[in-house]
C-alpha cells in the first residue's frame, strides 16, 4: 500500500507491506537510516522519533500508521548543517560510545529539553529511563543533557 | 560501498581528553553501522536455527522453499565448498549443521530473497527432520555423559591430558604445598549465571561478490584478519580472495570475536553473484554469539590467625556450551586470577571447562576473571568476618604487588599498584543516607511506589580484582600499523584495529600526532586489504598493542623520510608486546619468565540501599579506583570504567539467560535486563596512573577490571545491607527476602 507522510519537514511517500514498522520503512525504504533498530519490542529506544511532536518507539508502530502524519528523525535534529545542542553535548561530553543507542537518546533527550528547560537529575533519568545504552553507564549521557540545558 | 577516511582530529595527543572522531556522525544518525549497509542488487539472508538443544538431522528438505517468491538460494551443508567446520581457536563447529545439532539455535541452512519477510517465509518451508537426543545439560555430569565431540578437538594442544567425556580444557595449578594448614579457615560456594554481551547493535552485515569468484564482506567484528582466517577455507579461497572490512561496530564486549554471519553472508553471495545483507533480530543475537561462561566455584582460604593468607584451594566449574570457542583460554584466566590480587604461598586450584548442549560460552569482558573475582571477595570477607580484622585492612596485608608471584610462579615484573587502588578506593567520601520520606524515584523498586522505604536497609560493600592484559600462554600476538607520510607532512595511517566504540580509532590518531608532531593525520579504513592483522579488539589489548605498532610505524617514517630526502613514504611495522609461555600441563607452572604480559586492577567501594522486606535493590553510589597505566585520553577512560561497572552491576543484579533443557527462555529485551538510566549510581573513578615498564607510553588497558570487581563490589554490599550470604549471581529478590 502507498502512503504519504512528512519526514523532517518534507513530503515522502512509500510503497509498503502491511505489516511493515514504521522503523522498517523509514530505515530501508526511506533513505533515513538514522533511527537503529536493536530490539524491535519498545524496551530499548533505540529507534525513538516523534509522530506529531510525540516520542513514540517506531518499532512499534505501523508505517500506515504514520500516513498523512509528521515525522522527524534524529537527521531531523541539525539546523542547516548546525548540530542540536543536544548533538553537541553529547560529542563533547564523551556521551557516545558505539553510539548505537545514540540517535534514539538525542531525539529522547531533545523532546525532554523542549518539555522541560530546567529538568532535574531524576527528570534526567526517568525521561531517558527507556533508552538502553550498553557501553556508557550513562554517567556522561547525563552529563551531556544538563550540557545541553544549560546551553539551550 | 563507499569508504571514506576518517576527518582529521582537530585536538589532542597522547594524554589529553579528544572527543571521538566518529561523534558527529553517530549524534547525527549519518554513521553507517554493518545493519546500515545497502548495495544495488542487494538481497537479504535469513538462518534457519534448530529448536533443539541436542538431535540428529535425519533429513532436510529444501524443494518447497526453493520455489517460493523472491527466493534465490537455499542452502545446507551440502553447499560448504571447503572446510565443513570453523573455529576462533579449534575448528569444532559446522558451517552448517550436519548429522547432529548441539545446540538450541544453531544454524542449519540459509536462504537469499528479495526481501527479508520473503526470506522469512521460504526459512519456514524448509523442512528438517530431527531425532531429539537427551541433551546434556549440567556441567556437574556433563564429565560422565556421552560424548559431544568424539574427536575431542581441544585435546593434543599442549593442554593436561583429561581422558574424561566433554573436557574443553581443565588446568592444575600446585603452588607451594598444597596442603598447608592454616589456623582458621573459610569456605564456600558461588555460582554465576549465564550473561549475555547485549550489545545494542544485533549481528549484521553485508557479503559483496568480486566477480572474479572472490568476496567482501562487510561487518561488525573485533578482529579482521582471524576473521578472515576462518571463512577462507570453509569457502575453498585464498586469504586474499576473502576481504573483510570494519562496518560499523554497534557494540562487541567479546560478543563479536566469533564469526557470526560472516560465512553465512559470503556463502550467499557466491552462490547467488549478488550482494547479500544478514541482520539479526533481537531473539536471534541472543543465539547467535558466544556468552559469559556460567560457573560454579568451590573456595577454601586458610589463614593465620593475624589474617595472612597460608593455602588458597579453589575449585573451579565453567560451563563452555556446544562449542569451545576461546574457553580454553577462560579456563586458564579463571585458574590464574582465582586467588585474586594477593599473595600466598601455597595454592591448589583447579579450573574445569565442559562441553554441554547449553548455549555456547566463550569471550566476555572480564574473561573467567569475573566469575572467580564473585568468589574471592566473598571469601576474603567471610575470612575478614572470621578473623574480626577489618575487610579493607585484610585486603591490604595480603596485597599483590611488583616481585610478588601468582599462584603459577610468574613474578609480577610490571607495575600492579593492588595496595594504591585499595587505599585510593576506600578513603573517597561515601553519601550520606537519604532521609525517608523521599521521591519513591529514590527508593529501592523505583517509582512503583509499594512503599515508603520502612524496610529499606543501607549496606556498604568493597571489593578488588584484576585481570591479565593481553593474549597468554605462548600465542604469537601481533599489531601491524602502516603509515604513508606525504612530503608535505600529511600522513594516512593504516591499522585493522577494530573500532568497536572503545575509542581505539583516538587512540591511534594521538599517538601518530605525538609521534609525527602535525595535526595532519587521517586514519583509513579498517580493512584486511590493505595492512596486515592488528590481533582482536579484546583481552584489554587493543590500546597498548595499537599504540605500539602505530609508534613504530610512525617512528621509522620519519627516519625513512629523513633518509631519503624528504620524498613520501609508505612503511608498515609489526608490533610484539613481551614474549610468553604455555603453563606447564602437569603443574600449571610458569615454562618461561610468564604466562602473563602484564595486569591491570582496580578497588571499587559500592553503596547499596536494600527492602529487605520487598527484595528490592537501589545502588546509590560507586566509588573506584583504577591502575590504568597512563590514560591516552582521560575521557574514554573514564566512559569506560563508568560503562564496564554497569555491565558488572547488571550482572550482579538482573542479568542472566534462562534456559529449560537447553532451550533459551528469555530470549528478548523485555525477559533479558539490562541496566537503565534509573539503575545506574552515580560512578566516582579515580585513575592511578602508574606507567607500565613494557608499554609505549606505560598504557595498559582499562575495559575489564571495572567489570571484574563490580560484581563482586555491589553484591558485598547487598550482603552487608541484608546480612545474608548471597553466594549466587544475579541476586534475586527471592534470595534477598529469604524465601
Amino acid at each position: 500500500m502507498r502512503i504519504e507522510l512528512q519526514i523532517n519537514g518534507e513530503a515522502h511517500e512509500a510503497d509498503v507491506w502491511e505489516g511493515e514498522s514504521l522503523l522498517f520503512a523509514l530505515r530501508e525504504q526511506l533513505g533515513f537510516p538514522g533511527s537503529k533498530n536493536a530490539c524491535e519490542q519498545g524496551e530499548c529506544g533505540s529507534c525513538s522519533v516523534l509522530l506529531d511532536g510525540t516520542l513514540v518507539c517506531s518499532c512499534l508502530v505501523l508505517a500506515a500508521q504514520a500516513e498523512g502524519h509528521e515525522v522527524v528523525t534524529v537527521e531531523g535534529l541539525a539546523d542547516d548543517g548546525r548540530l542540536h545542542k543536544v548533538q553537541e553535548a553529547f560529542v563533547a561530553a564523551g556521551a557516545v560510545q558505539c553510539g548505537f543507542c545514540t540517535p534514539g537518546l538525542v531525539v529522547a533527550a531533545a523532546d525532554l529539553l523542549k518539555r522541560n528547560v530546567y529538568p532535574s537529575d531524576d527528570d534526567i533519568r526517568e525521561a531517558l529511563s527507556g533508552n538502553l545504552c550498553r557501553c556508557t553507564g550513562y554517567a556522561k549521557i547525563f552529563d551531556a543533557v544538563r550540557m545541553a540545558a544549560a546551553a539551550l | 560501498m563507499s569508504e571514506t577516511a576518517s576527518p582529521k582530529l582537530e585536538l589532542g595527543r597522547v594524554g589529553d581528553s579528544t572527543p571521538r572522531i566518529d561523534g558527529v556522525p553517530k549524534v547525527t544518525g549519518e554513521f553507517a553501522y554493518s545493519s546500515d549497509l545497502q548495495a544495488a542488487g542487494m538481497l537479504w539472508g535469513h538462518t534457519v536455527r534448530s529448536p533443539h538443544a541436542h538431535a540428529r538431522i535425519v533429513s532436510i528438505d529444501i524443494s518447497e522453499a526453493v520455489g517460493m517468491p523472491g527466493v534465490h538460494a537455499v542452502l545446507t551443508h551440502e553447499d560448504v565448498p571447503g572446510e565443513k567446520r570453523y573455529g576462533l581457536e579449534f575448528a569444532d563447529q559446522p558451517v552448517l549443521a550436519y548429522e547432529r545439532v548441539r545446540y538450541y539455535g544453531e544454524p542449519v541452512a540459509l536462504v537469499a530473497a528479495e526481501h527479508p519477510e520473503q526470506a522469512r517465509r521460504a526459512a519456514g518451508r524448509i523442512r528438517v527432520e530431527y531425532e531429539p537426543l537427551e541433551p546434556v545439560v549440567d556441567p556437574e555430569r556433563a564429565t560422565e555423559q556421552d560424548p559431544l565431540h568424539p574427536d575431542r578437538p581441544t585435546m593434543s594442544h599442549g593442554y593436561r591430558d583429561d581422558p574424561r567425556p566433554n573436557v574443553v580444557r581443565s588446568l592444575l595449578i600446585r603452588h607451594g604445598d598444597p596442603e598447608a594448614d592454616g589456623e582458621v579457615t573459610v569456605s564456600g560456594v558461588y555460582e554465576v549465571g549465564i550473561q549475555d554481551q547485549a550489545f545494542l547493535g544485533p549481528e549484521s552485515g553485508l557479503a559483496v561478490p568480486d566477480g572474479e569468484g572472490g568476496v567482501d564482506v562487510y561487518v561488525a567484528t573485533q578482529w579482521l584478519h582471524v576473521d578472515r582466517d576462518q571463512v577462507a577455507p570453509c569457502l575453498n579461497l585464498k586469504p586474499e580472495q576473502v576481504r573483510i572490512h570494519l562496518a560499523g561496530v554497534g557494540g562487541a564486549f567479546g560478543g563479536r570475536e566469533d564469526l557470526s554471519m560472516q560465512l553465512h553472508g559470503a556463502l550467499l553471495a557466491l552462490h547467488t553473484d549478488r550482494p547479500v545483507k544478514i541482520v539479526y533480530n533481537r531473539e536471534e543475537s541472543f543465539v547467535g554469539h558466544i556468552h559469559r561462561h556460567p560457573a560454579k566455584i568451590w573456595a577454601e582460604h586458610r589463614s593465620t590467625r593475624d589474617g595472612k593468607l597460608v593455602n588458597v584451594r579453589v575449585r573451579i566449574l565453567l560451563d563452555g556450551g556446544a562449542y569451545a570457542s576461546s574457553s580454553t583460554a577462560v579456563t586458564s584466566n579463571a585458574a590464574s586470577f582465582a586467588v585474586g590480587p594477593y599473595a600466598v604461598d601455597n595454592a591448589l586450584i583447579e579450573s574445569t571447562c565442559v562441553y554441554t548442549n547449553n548455549p555456547p560460552c566463550g569471550a566476555m569482558r572480564g574473561f573467567g576473571a569475573v566469575q572467580v573475582c564473585f568468589a574471592h571477595e566473598a571469601q576474603m570477607d567471610k575470612l575478614a568476618e572470621a578473623l574480626d580484622i577489618d575487610p579493607i585492612e585484610l585486603r591490604l596485608l595480603n596485597a599483590l604487588g611488583p616481585g610478588g608471584s601468582l599462584p603459577t610462579g610468574q613474578k609480577i615484573t610490571g607495575t600492579l599498584p593492588v595496595a594504591d587502588v585499595i587505599r585510593r578506593a576506600a578513603e573517597l567520601d561515601i553519601p550520606e543516607q537519604e532521609e525517608l520520606p523521599r521521591d519513591p524515584m529514590r527508593l529501592p523498586g523505583g517509582s512503583g511506589n509499594t512503599t515508603r522505604g520502612e524496610g529499606v536497609r543501607r549496606g556498604v560493600g568493597f571489593a578488588v580484582g584484576f585481570k591479565n592484559i593481553g593474549y597468554s600462554e605462548g600465542f604469537d600476538d601481533y599489531t601491524a600499523a602502516r603509515v604513508r607520510l606525504d612530503a608535505d607532512g600529511s600522513a594516512e595511517v593504516h591499522c585493522a584495529a577494530a573500532e568497536v566504540g572503545q575509542g581505539v580509532a583516538n587512540v591511534i590518531l594521538q599517538v601518530a600526532r605525538t609521534e609525527l608532531g602535525s595535526s595532519d593525520v587521517v586514519l583509513a579504513p579498517h580493512t584486511t586489504a590493505t595492512v596486515d592483522s592488528a590481533g582482536s579488539a579484546s583481552a584489554s589489548r587493543m590500546t597498548w598493542m595499537a599504540a605500539g605498532a602505530v609508534r613504530d610505524a610512525c617512528r621509522a617514517a620519519l627516519e625513512e623520510r629523513q633518509q631519503n630526502g624528504g620524498k613520501a613514504v609508505d612503511v608498515e611495522r609489526i608490533y610484539r608486546h613481551p614474549r610468553t609461555t604455555p603453563l606447564d600441563p602437569e603443574t600449571g607452572q610458569i615454562t618461561g619468565e610468564r604466562a602473563h604480559v602484564a595486569y591491570a586492577c582496580a578497588a571499587m567501594r559500592v553503596v547499596a540501599e536494600v527492602d529487605v522486606e520487598l527484595g528490592l535493590t537501589r545502588v546509590v553510589w560507586i566509588g573506584t579506583a583504577q591502575d590504568v597505566g597512563k590514560a591516552v585520553n582521560p575521557q574514554a577512560v573514564t566512559g569506560q570504567i563508568e560503562g564496564g561497572t554497569a555491565q558488572g552491576l547488571g550482572l550482579a543484579l538482573m542479568e542472566e539467560i534462562q534456559t529449560r533443557d537447553g532451550l533459551i527462555t528469555n530470549a528478548s529485551f523485555t525477559d533479558y535486563l539490562i541496566p537503565t538510566t534509573l539503575d545506574m549510581p552515580p560512578v566516582v573513578s579515580v585513575l592511578i596512573e602508574e606507567a607500565e615498564p613494557d608499554a609505549p607510553y606505560g598504557v595498559k588497558g582499562v575495559g575489564e577490571p571495572p567489570t571484574v570487581v563490580s560484581t563482586a563490589a555491589v553484591v558485598a554490599a547487598l550482603r552487608a545491607a541484608t546480612g545474608r550470604e548471597l553466594t549466587r549471581v544475579p541476586v534475586k529478590p527471592d534470595d534477598i527476602v529469604g524465601l
